[in-house]
């Protein structure tokens, strides 16, 4: 037991971030720069039937057209699109059969993420996507999932096997016109993870997407649709890490999840995407598009991130309440320190009549971070009875850092009901004081503190990922204190 | 007169600015004109806060002054007494109101008004030449570095408007009352502005009532700008009581020192268009601002609060409690922001909006926000939406009240806790009265008045 607290006491202390290692595989990449020629070498790559190659061209004509947001509480630096390359796999000689063929210096990777892609280590029951760059490397537990007729495979796999499925979704969420990052996702993306749920079936796992940016300059681009049909559920976690590198790399993503009647999603995110150095050096600028539609009556869609990574996030997780009596659900944690900026939130978008939101949003600033809360909800004529409840609060951890809270409320029914609160605070002497006599150190009163703050978030994270995150707080934490 | 369809409003105003600069000019005081060159320049850069504009996201500013209106620069000949027409409705003031009709200070053979303890009431105009010392050292202080393009618009046309004095250790009972008129043949658009300035230690009361009196549309764009020195008081009121046709922007700025009190109530009774924008800036420790709204709007109305409270000092305090109750198919929009500065610590700001939409064709938009930079800070927002408490309605329906009297005072306790606010008792009954009547309907007008208009 004793041990144990060490280990951990440890691996806080330490305060770096420990999965800045980079993995020497043979890479195979386009060079850099992006044009029309690009996307049919990307497609092409990736042996795409031919309405993936309109989609994406079309996606990118329209990108041209477009200018990138400014509107966010964010100092973004001026992005060269063509300094950066758009396809970069770990080279593959031929396709897998087994794990055994999976190149080593991969499963190492993993292996160090603590990643569990050898099927002998499924004891933790979940199933796994890994997405290395641009390429899922190897999903598990396939087979298993596949006798229930639930689909869990990469993008590029779905777009190849279950044309269908991903011509009728993709897109329907968020079409490649809905904004700057979400056109560039639509005409470059590489893979990502692609999960179907058939009529009537809970889905006995979680299920899991970890993704890896590995090689340098290069912006990853992946795109994940979840459809869940008729009386399912499911849960969705999603990682992601990167190595420390000086430069700065671009990461836009795409989330899509239908849900139809009477279905249940959860989606769970643990960001911890390189920050950048204590200097505010390198980092990933991190633009996700996610949102869900409850398309069904009694639909639901929850989504709880943990975010912690990231020179620059630039996200918001929303939900569309189309279905009456629908649920949509965020709780957030966010947390920035030394130049990071995040800039993040959600929307609630209410149609059914009966739907009800929550949205729950910690933000945790330190060092000469800035932290933004940036939500919007949104209650439709027809959306009778409509119940939103926001609380939106921010601890600051020093006095160079930000935190700000940029709500948007928009009513147009009489009968709905719509709250929303926020507060500021530091931690307080007292609470500090109030540990310190009890000989706890003020670096672990203050992880101590911030946990218990961030709880409500972390308890609706599944197990493993509760545990995680935890720490993951403590160590971005790290150093902010005195 | 040129129709605005075809050109920019940019273009149209910048036009009518060099055609008729000679007579803005003329019937104005040098130091504003002085003033006038950089804002058309300022507002060349910063144009109309149109599509796409943050602060404005809500309120339609192109039909607003796209309206065909009459504006003119020479002083006007106001062919009736208004005296015989006009009778304010709030009664145990004292004293006689000041007079802006459309726009520019009503000269009733008297240049100001002065009251006990040197305080000196009158017009603008004539003040920027007597007191220039003062003027100078205050006008385009506060609202001149604003990124509003309509700021700028009023600095490049406005002629005339109140100037209010108090020096240092001034003290006043009775409130100075305001009451702004706008009263045509036809069309008209008004830009005037005020400047109120409390030196160190005075308390100063004013009240402001606007009103149309004829059925024309106006326009008025107003900027006021408010000093308050070390240690005064300031208490101000504005009832907002406009016919539908009529639309209104009101830009205040209010710059506080070390241990000011301000406290600014807005009424808005009726009105077709309203846009308040509050800035205020705490520029000294220990200064306290109140900053309170209460809006009741219903048919097509439209009534928009911005408020920006600039926590620049440590050790401020501001509140902010805007209150609105929206019917027919009335649209409101609220938007707060605070912003504590780096090194503003120990901030204590609230802000608390509340909406109830009677209708469901009522709408309501309402953006509470917080920029904060300070650690030792305690701040906090909330904002509802909702309706009345259909628990409430039933306890007092249940005890013999029936069911439009109970509606009715619960939108008036609803109501009332904004009134509350007001400083000046005899102001805070008058105005209880009035929202009670305006809550039954039976407010279209001031009472006393024997104008038909509203």
């Amino acid at each position: 037991m004793q041990k144990e607290q060490d280990q951990i006491l440890n691996e806080v202390t330490s305060g770096e971030y420990k999965y800045g290692f980079y993995t020497d595989i043979e890479q195979d990449s386009l060079s850099k720069g992006l044009n029309e020629d690009v996307i049919r070498t990307i497609s092409d790559k990736k042996g795409e039937p031919e309405f993936m190659l309109e989609f994406r061209l079309k996606a990118y004509r329209h990108w041209l057209t477009m200018k990138m947001p400014r509107w966010a509480h964010l100092n973004i630096p001026e992005i060269d699109y063509q300094d950066q390359i758009y396809y970069s796999a770990p080279k593959q000689k031929a396709k897998l059969k087994s794990l055994d063929e999976v190149d080593p210096e991969l499963l190492e990777t993993f292996n160090k993420l603590g990643i569990p892609l050898e099927e002998q280590k499924h004891l933790s029951g979940v199933a796994v996507d890994a997405v290395m760059d641009s390429v899922s490397v190897k999903t598990t537990f396939k087979e298993t999932l596949a006798e229930l007729g639930i689909i869990f495979c990469s993008f590029s796999e779905a777009v190849r096997e279950y044309p269908d499925l991903v011509k009728q979704y993709m897109g329907s969420v968020v079409p490649y016109t809905d904004n700057f990052f979400a056109a560039l996702n639509s005409a470059v993306f590489s893979d990502g993870s692609f999960c179907y749920i058939p009529k009537g079936v809970k889905c006995p796992m979680e299920l899991s997407t970890y993704f890896r940016i590995n090689a340098a300059n290069t912006g990853q681009f992946e795109r994940t649709l979840i459809v869940a049909e008729d009386n399912t559920y499911v849960s969705y976690l999603e990682g992601c890490t990167a190595p420390m590198r000086d430069e700065n790399q671009l990461h836009a993503a795409i989330v899509e999840i239908v849900a139809l009647e009477n279905a249940e999603v959860k989606y769970a995110t643990v960001q911890n995407w390189y920050p950048g150095n204590k200097e505010g050096k390198g980092g990933i600028y991190n633009f996700v598009t996610k949102r869900g539609i409850c398309k069904g009556d009694n639909s639901k869609i929850s989504w709880t991130q943990v975010e912690t990574g990231s020179a620059i996030t630039w996200k918001y997780p929303s939900c569309i309440l189309r279905g009456h009596n629908t649920t949509g659900e965020f709780y957030s944690v966010a947390v920035t320190n030394n130049y990071q900026q995040a800039d993040t939130g959600t929307k609630m978008i209410h149609i059914g009549k009966n739907s009800k939101s929550i949205i729950v949003s910690k933000g945790i600033s330190a060092g000469r971070s800035n932290n933004s809360y940036r939500g919007l909800v949104k209650v439709l004529r027809g959306a009778e009875n409509a119940r939103n409840f926001s609380q939106c609060d921010s601890l600051l951890l020093g006095d160079k850092c930000g935190a700000h809270t940029f709500p948007y409320i928009e009513s147009d029914n009489h009968t709905a009901v719509i709250e929303h609160e926020a507060t500021t605070s530091k931690i307080g002497e007292d609470q500090i004081f109030y540990c310190n006599q009890r000989g706890i150190s003020t670096e672990d009163a203050i992880g101590l503190i911030v946990n218990g703050y961030a709880k409500e978030v972390l308890n609706k994270l599944p197990m493993e990922f509760a545990v995680e995150a935890q720490k993951l707080l403590q160590i971005s934490l790290e150093g902010s204190v005195g | 007169m040129s129709t605005i369809t075809n050109i920019s409003l940019e273009e149209h105003f910048l036009d009518l600015y060099r055609k008729n600069s000679s007579d803005i000019a003329d019937n104005s005081a040098p130091l504003m004109n002085s003033f006038r060159e950089n804002a058309i320049a300022r507002l060349e850069e910063l144009k109309f806060p149109l599509n796409g504009n943050e602060a404005y996201k809500y309120a339609d500013i192109g039909s607003v002054f796209k309206q065909d209106l009459v504006k003119t620069f020479a002083s006007q000949k106001i062919s009736f007494n208004i005296r015989e027409i006009f009778h304010c409705d709030v009664p145990d003031l004292n004293t006689e109101p000041l007079l802006l009709v459309n726009g520019r200070f009503y000269n009733n053979g008297l240049k100001y008004k002065k009251l006990p303890g040197g305080i000196i009431a009158g017009s603008l105009l004539q003040a920027a030449n007597d007191y220039p010392e003062i003027v100078e050292k205050h006008y385009g202080r506060y609202a001149g570095e604003s990124e509003d393009g309509l700021v700028a618009l009023n600095t490049a046309f406005a002629q005339d408007g109140i100037f209010i004095y108090a020096p240092p250790g001034a003290r006043m009972e009775e409130p100075v009352q305001i009451v702004n008129i706008m009263i045509s043949e036809k069309g008209l658009m008004a830009q005037h502005r005020n400047l109120f300035v409390a030196a160190e230690g005075a308390e100063l009361n004013v009240v402001i009532c606007d009103h149309t009196l004829s059925a024309h549309s106006f326009l008025t764009n107003s900027v006021n700008e408010v000093y308050a020195g070390k240690g005064s008081q300031v208490n101000l009121t504005k009832i907002q009581n406009e016919h539908n046709g009529s639309s209104q922007i009101t830009h205040s700025y209010y710059h506080q020192e070390g241990d000011s009190n301000l406290v600014s109530n807005i009424i808005s009774l009726h009105g077709g268009f309203i846009r308040n924008n509050v800035n205020v800036k705490l520029n000294g420790e220990h200064a306290e601002n109140h900053s309170t709204g209460l809006y009741l709007s219903d048919q097509g109305q439209y009534i928009d609060n911005f408020v920006f409270i600039d926590h620049a000092s440590p050790n401020c305090f501001s509140n902010q409690l805007y209150k609105g109750v929206l019917d027919d198919t009335a649209r409101g929009a609220f938007t707060g922001r605070i912003l504590v500065r780096r090194d503003a610590q120990k901030t204590n700001a609230y802000q608390s909006n509340n909406n109830m939409l009677l209708t469901n064709n009522a709408k309501i938009y309402s953006r509470p926000q917080l920029e904060i930079y300070a650690d030792d800070v305690k701040c906090s927002h909330g904002s509802t939406v909702g309706q009345l408490d259909e628990n409430a309605l039933f306890y007092l329906r249940s005890r013999g009240i029936n069911y439009r009297e109970a509606r009715l005072m619960m939108m008036f306790a609803f109501a009332h806790d904004v009134i509350q606010n007001i400083k000046v008792m005899s102001l805070r009954n008058r105005i209880d009265d009035l929202v009670n009547k305006r809550l039954r309907g039976e407010l279209s007008r001031c009472n006393n008045c024997s104008l038909q208009c509203g």
